[in-house]
């Protein structure tokens, strides 16, 4: 069964992605690969809806739809990881940035604050 | 007495942050809050009590919070220590003021509390079993020889303050710091402390169940970490 095997692998790779996910030049290129080859593949399909089923045949599965939902399926959550990745990185930038509005506006009471240190007081002896 | 800045975290702390900012007045000279996004009026009841506030513009979570506040202390040249005191009043100021003299006095770069050394015999049998499990997660994660996880209080040398960076921002933040603790190969010691569990603080605390969302941040985080 090729389909079991493409379908692991596939999963694999999207948990792979989870854990080691980095937006680097590559998987931009590879990512806008994919889009091209499906967009294309897509194309075909439409056109010569009976490549389908014989692509499905050729690699273990019983129609073409169904070929075309396993697909779907691993195409989805590639999908969901990438976004998770991307909306994760965004919240990291965010608190930084909010960070440091936050310190911004509290810098005025930075100098006080390091007087207020410093200053000498009375030994507590309690 | 060394000198040492407080960090408070705060989100909704209004009726209480007032009192645990004057106490900690008595014992040391800066206070920072961390206002983290409050829709009451923790800020004002913060600066008024003598407190500096440093407002975050919208609610970051926790972790956030204790790295701004870390921050904003290490901003201040005078500062050799940094003290996380939480702002619900279960700590002791009194016991604050003990772990940043035992840090000096042993030359310590972390001292961490603990409930479970010592005087707290009042921890909720819940809460005791969770953070059991917590506790032997942390000893074979971090290999830390420790006795509590998740407790608010903590002193950090400057030294040990400047390496510490938290990126998780919400509660998972307390099992980061002793994992990046571990990874610094600091001098670490516990302290025991008092814990006071008030119905104020049991409202404001965690749901147990959310130590599931913390396994899966610390299992993300670290696998992503060895990437």
């Amino acid at each position: 069964m090729i389909i079991k095997v493409l379908l692991l692998a596939g999963l694999a790779a999207a948990a792979y992605t989870l854990m080691h996910g980095r937006r680097t030049a590559l998987s931009l290129l590879v990512r806008r690969a994919i889009a091209l080859l499906a967009l294309a593949t897509g194309g075909v399909a439409v056109l010569f809806p009976d490549l389908v089923t014989r692509v499905a045949h050729a690699v273990g599965v019983g129609r073409g739809t169904d070929l075309v939902v396993y697909l779907l399926c691993v195409a989805f959550l590639f999908t969901t990881i990438g976004l998770h990745l991307r909306l994760a990185a965004m919240h990291d930038k965010y608190v930084e940035l909010a960070r440091q509005v936050a310190l911004g506006a509290a810098r005025a009471d930075a100098p006080a604050a390091q007087a207020e240190i410093v200053r000498p007081r009375a030994v507590d002896i309690s | 007495m060394p000198r040492a800045v407080v960090v408070v975290p705060m989100h909704n702390e209004a009726t209480v942050v007032a009192d645990v900012v004057t106490e900690l007045l008595t014992s040391f000279p800066v206070v920072v809050c961390v206002d983290d996004g409050s829709t009451d009026d923790s800020a004002a009841v913060a600066r008024a009590a003598g407190a500096v506030v440093v407002p975050h513009p919208t609610n970051l979570g926790q972790g956030a919070a204790l790295e701004t506040g870390i921050r904003f202390a290490l901003s201040l040249p005078a500062a050799e220590y940094v003290v996380t005191f939480d702002a619900d009043g279960q700590h002791d100021v009194a016991d604050a003021r003990a772990m940043v003299e035992r840090a000096a006095f042993r030359d310590l770069q972390v001292v961490l509390g603990s409930r479970f050394l010592g005087a707290s015999r009042e921890v909720p049998l819940a809460r005791r079993l969770l953070l059991s499990g917590a506790v032997r997660f942390t000893r074979r994660t971090t290999g830390l020889a420790l006795t509590d996880a998740h407790n608010g209080l903590r002193v950090l040398r400057r030294d040990a303050a400047e390496a510490v960076r938290l990126r998780l921002h919400g509660m998972s933040h307390a099992s980061e710091i002793l994992t990046l603790l571990a990874r610094g190969g600091f001098s670490v010691e516990e302290h025991p402390v008092t814990i006071r569990y008030t119905d104020y603080s049991r409202t404001k605390g965690q749901r147990g169940y959310n130590a599931l969302n913390i396994l899966f941040d610390l299992a993300v985080n670290r696998m992503r970490a060895a990437a």
